[in-house]
């Protein structure tokens, strides 16, 4: 059966131009090892994500996805203990080299975490709080920068007359989108989501997705999901992780229908994970 | 429905009536007490509260409570802007920066036992390195004593409400590109602040009904001191000993004290509904 699915990927192969091999790349990973302690979460990780794509990681949990994508913005620098190898390179630029800014670092690759994390002041402020950090603007500049920034997460018509009120007394999902219009405000080149969507109903998932779909447009995006169907619906770019190891990344369509590695195949067929 | 039971089943329902019945009545004999001392409290000193209280200094007939209000005011209040800069300062340096160094569990530990050191010995401690150097009581020594006091106090608090923000919330920060006390200043306090403000609250309160430690500093004094820090200060504790005990000859004198003690035991309520109403604010 593996040999089959072989020959099917070596016949799709020269077929129209892929996504993978048009887009430019926006973030280049280097054998990337990652070690928690004397526990190594990462195992000599190389891969591409394109620009203006969105990149799917899936695998069961434990797996290093989270892990991987939270190398991206150098998070893991926040905790002791973490140790890493290898190199990261936004725009050809290792993000490991000692000369980096990490704030300036953060405030070009954007993070959206599992469980809505609204900061305990109002809608405005929260949406506020990443530009002032950078950028100096009038009020009226600030407020047309923050309606904006809450359109994209379409999440302007369900707040708009609630900016004053607690951004911690707005719905589950309606936190999420304020959690996006927030790492969008300072206007980051790579948006990095994790999980986003795991502690929200159906209906929220659904306006997370487009929403996605959306800003793929201007931003690079990176999700890490559970849910297979998710990964499938909204990327263009899948990566599947098992043990700290990826195991192979490719178009969306191929590693749904014709993956290369049997382990791949496995998991999406849910013989484990 | 079945209705038999098992035995271990009868035996643990028993145990748990009896158990809930202990509850009822400790909780009773600790209100019968609260009450008993309001009741005496209300009952001795309401007949002489009147305007004069506050408006009059101390003296040996007609006089009133107001400089030892005030100075009690003045010492607690200058103590508790001490204690809230260096607590404040020093339970978010243990919480954000601390964490499990060793330094940190040795600072944690000194903080635990002078939160339970008797106010006595640091009275006798800023005696010895204060007011005997200095030659003189003074209000700053009672004002460092107090401070003495309530550091420890509001180190706790603090540290605790800045451990109740969630990690996820200065990951969030960060990810924008936030520095450290940035996060700390607008994040991190926005969510504490309630529950700091609680800790300050009841460091006010435990601090003003305090006597020891004034009793070797601040001492008392019979006249109005409004601001001279350097000289002895009067202050409600003290006076409501002294009229009960030295002066227990003048049922004057004594009334004073029963309503400076109500007006010291009202302020202290006050003062801890206002700190419920805070920390029920922040939920």
């Amino acid at each position: 059966m593996n040999a089959d699915l072989k020959v099917k990927a070596e016949h799709a192969a020269p077929s129209a131009s892929t996504a993978r091999e048009t887009a430019a790349t926006k973030l280049k990973v280097e054998n990337l090892s990652l070690n928690y302690g004397k526990f190594q979460a990462l195992n000599d990780i190389s891969m591409e994500i394109p620009e203006h794509q969105v990149t799917a990681f899936i695998g069961p949990s434990g797996c290093g996805k989270s892990t991987l994508i939270r190398c991206f913005n150098r998070i893991h620098d926040l905790y002791e203990g973490i140790s890493t190898q290898g190199k990261i390179l936004l725009d050809q630029r290792d993000i490991y080299d000692a000369k980096v800014d990490l704030n300036l670092l953060r405030s070009r690759v954007g993070m959206v975490f599992q469980k809505p994390t609204p900061f305990p002041m109002t809608v405005f402020d929260n949406v506020a709080f990443g530009i002032r950090l950078y950028e100096k603007l009038s009020s009226r500049e600030l407020e047309e920068r923050v309606e904006w920034a809450l359109r994209q997460a379409a999440l302007w018509e369900e707040v708009k007359d609630k900016l004053k009120h607690s951004g911690q007394a707005l719905s589950g999902g309606q936190q999420q989108r304020l959690c996006i219009a927030r790492t969008i405000a300072v206007k980051p080149e790579v948006i990095l989501l994790d999980e986003p969507t795991s502690a929200l109903d159906p209906i929220s998932t659904g306006y997370i997705e487009d929403l996605i779909n959306e800003l793929k447009k201007n931003y690079t995006i990176v999700i890490v999901t559970h849910n297979m169907q998710q990964a499938a619906r909204i990327s263009d770019i899948t990566a599947f992780m098992y043990l700290g190891s990826l195991i192979e990344c490719d178009d969306t369509t191929k590693i749904f229908t014709q993956p290369k590695e049997s382990r791949t195949e496995d998991y999406i067929t849910g013989r484990y994970g | 429905m079945n209705t038999t039971t098992t035995p271990l089943y009868r035996r643990r329902k028993r145990r748990n009536q009896v158990v809930m019945a202990a509850c009822l009545v400790a909780t009773g004999i600790g209100f019968l007490f609260l009450f008993a001392i309001l009741f005496t409290l209300v009952s001795k000193g309401i007949s002489s509260i009147s305007l004069s209280i506050f408006t009059e200094r101390t003296r040996m007939t007609d006089g009133g409570l107001g400089n030892a209000i005030w100075g009690t005011l003045v010492m607690t209040s200058v103590a508790t802007v001490f204690g809230t800069i260096i607590g404040v300062a020093a339970g978010t340096w243990l919480a954000e920066y601390g964490g499990k160094r060793k330094t940190a569990k040795v600072i944690r530990f000194i903080n635990d036992v002078l939160l339970s050191a008797p106010s006595i010995i640091v009275g006798l401690f800023i005696y010895a390195v204060v007011v005997v150097p200095m030659g003189n009581f003074s209000a700053w020594a009672g004002v460092l004593s107090l401070t003495v006091i309530i550091v420890p106090v509001v180190i706790r608090s603090t540290e605790d409400m800045m451990q109740l923000i969630p990690n996820s919330l200065r990951e969030a920060a960060a990810a924008l590109g936030a520095h450290r006390w940035w996060i700390i200043v607008r994040v991190c306090y926005s969510g504490a602040r309630a529950g700091i403000m609680t800790g300050i609250l009841l460091g006010f309160a435990r601090i003003s009904g305090e006597t020891a430690p004034l009793l070797f500093t601040s001492l008392n004094s019979n006249q109005w001191n409004f601001f001279q820090l350097n000289n002895e200060m009067a202050n409600l504790p003290m006076t409501i000993y002294q009229n009960m005990t030295i002066n227990a000859f003048i049922p004057d004198l004594v009334s004073l004290a029963w309503a400076g003690a109500l007006i010291l035991t009202a302020a202290i309520l006050i003062l801890n509904i206002a700190a419920r109403y805070f920390s029920r604010q922040r939920s």
